[in-house]
């Protein structure tokens, strides 16, 4: 019974934030709802019984990858409200009933067909954690290899993006050279 | 899942909460009175005997204080941001066993919330979210300073969390185990047995990360007093800002815990001696916090950082690798 309040009160709780998220004109509201709702998903994993998962959902989605969106939110005033340039409020609606149709059809496909079987059945003589463990180092060891590559891949390309200035510190430089350095990038920016 | 068990859970939440409230309050006290020792004054001394009221007064008149919401600010954003740093201080305390299971009256109790198998994950998942309450606090606040803060506070909590893993990475290899009352049973059999001896750099990484996580001096930039007011806290009043404080000395306690049951033995075999010792550990742990602030110098924002990523990151990676070979040889 208790998994069952949990499961439709996480529910209604994380349909409601990615809602906010994705209704509200208020920058800061969305980042909060979404961040919420990245925890409240991680809740349904420990109602499975995948503690890791859950856990890594919190450190990964709600640690990190909210935390960098909130980074490059800096950049703009969140005080204010973003008004978004809608040319076509019927080519939105349609594209996103149909999105929303083809994502129930791909989950509930299976469902329907009772053909969801577990390859790997969870051994429960073995923990949880450790399962997670061998079945990335044996059926799923050349997909989490490329995975690997990938983000070793993505994270030498942003430092080839970011890094060309890296060796002059700002903090340490003369007033005067800071600002033979700059007029460069002023000029190009327009200055405000 | 029965009404035991839920009483049993819900009273040992009461009672952590107000423990750790009352903790808190009294860290102020513990704080001000160290620093004034180093620095050759008394401290507070008017309030009550060696000014030990002094707790009671700040918090009379932090609850009493006009709760102000700026006219700029995000309101709910605003309201929300002090409640989010203490209330996941206080979550990450549901996987931390404080003390060894005693009985009274032949019934067992487990001084842990939720005994969950992947316990420091969790603690650290939930420390992290923690960076939320200053980063919500000072976007919303409308004010240069809190935003110069809330950039800080994101740009610290994402490097030094990696110093944190990675650090954490080499001694849960030896274990084998996330839950913590594993880890604390792998050192049992006396202070020999205790990791920080054969992880020593671990240690270290660890206890330095500490400090950027709960945002002590000297990482204190957060809400750096001499150059950005009080960062993310400016613009807030009353008891929305006595609860960032909350959050922060709560934080200071639960960071001192893990690092005393996963490098220091935690509370060993589990007898009355065993919790007294794990007690002292923290107590110096939350003192050296105390200490470094009296003692140390702030560093600089891009000081942190080059020490995160050019020496305590390849340190740690290094370690994680040693650490591997050894134990495949």
């Amino acid at each position: 019974m208790f998994e069952a309040i949990a499961f439709y009160l996480f529910a209604v709780l994380t349909i409601v934030m990615f809602t906010i998220t994705v209704m509200t004109q208020q920058a800061l509201y969305a980042i909060t709802a979404m961040a919420a709702g990245m925890i409240f998903i991680s809740a349904f994993f420990f109602i499975l019984g995948a503690d890791f998962l859950g856990a890594i959902q919190i450190i990964v989605y709600t640690g990190a990858v909210m935390a960098l969106y909130a980074f490059g939110m800096m950049f703009f005033d969140t005080t204010r409200n973003v008004v978004e340039k809608r040319t076509n409020t019927q080519i939105v609606f349609v594209l996103g009933v149909l999105a929303a149709v083809m994502v129930v059809a791909i989950f509930v496909a299976p469902i329907a067909s009772n053909n969801i079987e577990a390859l790997y059945p969870v051994d429960a003589a073995i923990g949880n954690t450790q399962a997670i463990g061998i079945v990335l180092f044996t059926k799923y060891l050349v997909p989490f290899e490329l995975a690997a590559v990938m983000l070793l891949v993505a994270m030498i390309g942003g430092i080839v993006l970011a890094g060309k200035k890296m060796d002059k510190s700002l903090t340490l430089m003369a007033e005067e050279d800071i600002g033979s350095m700059d007029d460069s990038l002023e000029s190009k920016a327009g200055g405000h | 899942m029965d009404v035991a068990f839920i009483i049993e859970t819900i009273a040992k939440i009461v009672v952590i909460l107000l423990i750790f409230s009352a903790l808190a309050g009294l860290g102020t006290y513990f704080e001000r009175k160290v620093l004034a020792f180093m620095q050759r004054r008394l401290g507070p001394m008017h309030v009550g005997p060696f000014g030990l009221l002094q707790v009671a007064a700040d918090g009379i008149k932090l609850f009493t204080k006009e709760d102000i919401i700026p006219q700029n600010v995000v309101k709910p954003i605003f309201k929300i941001a002090p409640v989010i740093t203490a209330a996941t201080a206080f979550m990450a305390a549901a996987a931390i066993p404080f003390w060894p299971q005693f009985t009274v009256m032949g019934y067992t109790v487990h001084p842990i919330v939720a005994d969950i198998n992947v316990g420091i994950l969790y603690v650290l998942g939930v420390m992290a979210i923690g960076l939320y309450g200053p980063l919500l606090g000072g976007m919303a606040s409308a004010n240069k300073w809190s935003l110069i803060s809330a950039a800080r506070s994101a740009a610290v909590f994402i490097s030094y969390e990696v110093i944190t893993g990675l650090a954490l990475l080499a001694p849960l290899m030896m274990v084998g185990s996330l839950s913590l009352v594993d880890i604390n049973n792998y050192q049992v059999g006396g202070i020999g047995n205790w990791i920080v001896w054969s992880q020593p750099v671990a240690f270290i990484l660890f206890w330095i990360a500490a400090f950027a996580e709960t945002g002590r001096t000297p990482f204190h930039l957060v809400a750096n007093d001499h150059e950005i007011i009080d960062g993310f806290g400016t613009e807030y009043s009353g008891m929305r800002w006595g609860l960032f404080f909350i959050g922060e000395y709560a934080n200071m306690f639960f960071i001192s815990f893990v690092i005393a049951i996963v490098f220091l033995g935690g509370f060993g075999d589990g007898t009355i001696a065993g919790a007294i010792q794990l007690i002292l550990k923290v107590a110096f742990f939350f003192f050296f916090f105390l200490w470094t602030r009296a003692a140390w110098p702030d560093v600089r924002p891009d000081q942190l950082m080059w020490l995160c990523w050019k020496v305590l990151m390849p340190i740690a990676v290094l370690n994680v690798v040693v650490t591997g070979i050894v134990m495949m040889f």
